[in-house]
């Protein structure tokens, strides 16, 4: 047993990590944050160019043709420095529906652009509140073309292909629903921003009117696929929660050490000092999971959805914890525009609902554990 | 990163399964796998003698105390044999419970500081379960604050005479021998004028007077010595240097890493899974399935934490502070869990009589006994200070006795 990243996978996080200290400071966020632009072109194309867009997509379509573990090191960089770029629902979300149910000709078409960074990438599931769900799943496919309202979509607005979940039955049967890729510049769709609680990562409304479309992977099994591109960015996604968790764990600790009040570092209260123990709790369990997590995506054991919806509730809650805790560590300084602490704080609670919430996991680890425990 | 043994690995649990599938007590074994945390029974036999038994026929294979070296009774097997074992023995495992504090804390505090002689001497019959120890540290002046104790030391001649009392020591009535801590300089600070001995129990004026716990049962005592002769044979470490030689033993503590913390979480699971409910199965339940998940996550994240530094431990690095986790997170969830089984009972989770009560009253002996598990070896507060400051590098607790005499510290909060 060796339940560790390699030494090669660790210097690829370190690679990772020095890139974005220099390239993603909290200054770059904020341009975003603040309005500025709705993503971080430079900072995108230079994530192309070091060859991260492309890790787990094999050679032949252009990638590096790593593999998992290794985007799963990369994710957990992307979310420590809290990029604000569309990189989850470009590389989690679009290219493993690809990689997963795409025809030669569309992997062709598409993974080399996301490789190289010329095509931002979503996925189009949720209309509206809820859960993902096939009865939530309204939007209709006729001939071709799909008519229909999806929102929000992550990073709509500024994706170049959509792939899109849609109705093409009515046997109330998860068989109802299939998958289709859009391309969102060739006319049929309207993409409208959305304000969201997270600026950093854009929102979207996207209507589609007898827009054309192409199906990916056979028709009715959109469900199938859906559950299993979910799973596999449940896991990506976690390693960017526990990023981002063991950031604020950070920020917190070095500012306990050095704010004074009463004479000392607030960091020689023992009630902050059990805060910021708790946090490392916290992280700590959420990155054991994903471990399991990242095991399981690489070698697609099957035990991927249940180690995929433990990392998932894991690391929501870790990163819910930290970044809430690290503000309270910040005192008021913490509550202030100008410090970075909501910057997390907004990523954490934002990304908690992106591939359905906390309590919509929780159900399906239950649901998971209690078949393997039939089987 | 994969959790596949290595050929030498596989032939290792290949090895230990058949062992162990040959000469296992067998009749106990559902009523093994069905005890918890709080409940361990064997109708009709002595858990003690059973242990000792199956300890005994471990050791005279070559299976005890896997990570000791040979000559001391061990096999000096590698971290991950160790594991493979654990993971093979399954419910038996639950049998070596009385010489955790032996094998895992006084057994390597002698082999790093005893003489080669005694420690030939006394350490196969420790690794055989022949002889129980026990771990004399607390006081009822020094529980967290170790350093607080006050049982003295003497010396006269080439012996040392003890006078004084240990408090809340597990198992010290069936123990033979025991590790003491002791106070052999009054005039220095408190970490300054403690020195380490082993003793047997035996001995003349050493007085065993078993308590009884929140839980009805007896597991742990008080222990009086009046006028305690020990030989400065038996000394551990130098004299005053105590308190770095009790820091060996609490370090040690975390080596047991692997042995799987208990969480409650697998029991249950089990439950929901059969209880039912006015409106059906109670997993069927939104919010019982979204406590079990929660639970569900806390349990696994303990889990892999303990592959993470099983990994590290077989790479040679050394177990660190972080491992405090494991103990902090399974106490304090056992207790829910406890808590969270009997709600789910409704009325009837008053009952614990194995008669009438669901799963035998498990849950409720598990509510019973889980406060001791956040109190013994560091309560939960303790565990947080040791992460804060050695994990995250924080401040230590400003010490006001720190360099103060022990003889000049107060002993009461009001006076
Ligand atoms: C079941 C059981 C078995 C045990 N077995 C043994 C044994 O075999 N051998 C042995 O030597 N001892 C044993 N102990 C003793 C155990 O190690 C002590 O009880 C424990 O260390 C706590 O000490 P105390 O009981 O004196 O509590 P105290 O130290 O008096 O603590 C009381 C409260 O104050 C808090 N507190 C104390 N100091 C601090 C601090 N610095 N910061 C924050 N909070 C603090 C504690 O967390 C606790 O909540 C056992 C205890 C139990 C419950």
């Amino acid at each position: 047993m060796n339940f560790d990243f390699s030494d090669e996978q660790k210097q690829m996080r370190d690679e990772a990590r020095k890139f974005l200290a220099e390239k993603c400071p909290p200054k770059a966020v904020r341009e975003v944050l603040d309005g500025k632009a709705p993503y971080d072109k430079t900072l995108w194309k230079g994530l192309a160019e070091m060859g991260f867009l492309g890790v787990a997509i094999p050679e032949e379509f252009g990638g590096a043709g790593a593999g998992h573990l290794e985007l799963c090191v990369i994710a957990e960089e992307m979310g420590r420095a809290n990029a604000p770029v569309p990189f989850s629902s470009t590389v989690y979300l679009a290219a493993e529906a690809l990689l997963l149910a795409g025809s030669d000709a569309q992997k062709q078409k598409w993974l080399p652009k996301i490789a190289s960074g010329e095509a931002i990438g979503t996925l189009a599931l949720f209309e509206g509140k809820g859960n993902p769900s096939p009865k939530a799943i309204k939007l209709q496919a006729s001939g071709g073309t799909l008519s229909g309202v999806k929102k929000p979509v992550p990073d709509g607005a500024i994706a170049d292909f959509a792939v899109v979940a849609a109705r093409t039955g009515s046997t109330g049967r998860d068989s109802d629903i299939s998958l289709f890729l859009v391309d969102l510049k060739t006319g049929g769709v309207e993409a409208k921003s959305l304000t969201n609680v997270d600026p950093t990562r854009g929102q979207a409304e996207l209507t589609f009117k007898n827009a054309k479309a192409e199906p990916l992977g056979a028709a009715g099994d959109g469900w199938s696929i859906l559950t299993q591109v979910l799973d596999r960015a449940a896991v990506l996604l976690a390693f960017e929660q526990v990023g981002g968790s063991d950031r604020a764990l950070e920020m917190g600790r070095d500012y306990a050490l050095d704010r004074i009040a009463f004479g000392r570092p607030i960091g020689s209260f023992q009630a902050v000092k059990h805060i910021l123990a708790d946090m490392y709790v916290s992280a700590t369990l959420a990155r054991s999971n994903c471990y399991y997590g990242a095991w399981a995506l690489s070698t697609n054991a099957s035990e991927l959805p249940e180690a995929a919806a433990a990392a998932r509730i894991s690391a929501t809650q870790a990163f819910q914890h930290c970044s809430k805790n690290n503000i309270q560590v910040h005192g008021g300084m913490g509550f202030t525009w100008e410090f970075d602490c909501h910057m997390y704080y907004r990523r954490a609670n934002t990304t908690a609902l992106t591939l359905g919430s906390l309590s919509y996991w929780e159900d399906q680890l239950i649901d998971r554990m209690r078949k393997k425990n039939a089987a | 990163m994969n959790f596949d043994d290595t050929p030498q690995e596989a032939a290792f649990r290949a090895e230990a399964k058949a062992w162990i599938s040959a000469n296992a007590p067998k009749q106990y074994e559902e009523e093994l796998r069905k005890s918890s945390l709080g409940r361990t029974v064997l109708k009709g036999a002595n858990i003690l003698e059973v242990a000792k038994a199956w300890q005994k026929k471990k050791a005279d294979a070559g299976w005890a105390c896997l990570h000791w070296p040979k000559e001391y009774g061990g096999r000096g097997s590698s971290p991950i044999e160790r594991v493979i074992w654990q993971q093979e023995e399954g419910p038996f495992g639950k049998l070596s419970g009385m010489f955790i504090i032996g094998h895992g804390m006084c057994g390597p505090t002698m082999m790093a500081f005893a003489g080669e002689e005694q420690k030939r001497k006394y350490l196969p019959p420790l690794a055989s379960g022949e002889k129980v120890w026990c771990q004399l540290f607390s006081e009822p002046a020094g529980g967290s604050d170790v350093a607080g104790l006050r049982t003295r030391a003497e010396k006269n001649g080439d012996d040392w005479i003890i006078n004084g009392q240990k408090i809340w020591t597990s198992g010290a009535h069936y123990s033979d021998y025991g590790i003491l801590l002791t106070r052999t300089d009054p005039n220095v600070a408190k970490h300054k004028g403690l020195t380490m001995f082993f003793l047997d129990m035996k001995s003349p004026g050493v007085e065993v007077r078993p308590i009884k716990q929140a839980s009805g049962q007896s597991d742990f005592n008080e222990v009086y010595f009046t006028d305690v002769k020990i030989p400065d044979s038996q000394r551990l470490g130098t004299v005053n240097d105590g308190w770095n030689v009790s820091l060996t033993t609490l370090m040690n503590e975390r080596m047991s890493i692997g042995a799987g913390v208990s969480t409650g979480f697998p029991e249950l699971f089990d439950f929901c899974n059969s209880l039912m409910l006015e409106d059906g199965p109670a997993i069927e339940d939104r919010s019982v399935r979204s406590k079990l998940a929660n639970y569900a996550v806390k349990a696994s994240g303990l889990r892999y934490t303990s592959m993470r530094a099983i990994s590290a431990l077989s790479k040679g690095e050394r177990p660190g502070p972080e491992n405090s986790i494991g103990k902090l997170v399974a106490g304090s969830m056992v207790q829910e869990v406890a808590m969270y089984a009997l709600d789910l009972q409704g009325a009837a989770g008053v009952l614990s009589g194995p008669e009438e009560a669901e799963v035998a009253g498990k849950f409720q002996a598990m509510l019973l006994r889980a406060p001791g598990t956040r109190v013994e070896g560091g309560t939960d507060e303790i565990m947080r200070n040791i992460i804060a400051e050695r994990v995250l590098g924080l401040p230590g607790d400003i010490r006001v006795d720190k360099d103060v005499p022990f003889n000049k510290i107060p002993t009461k909060g009001r006076a």
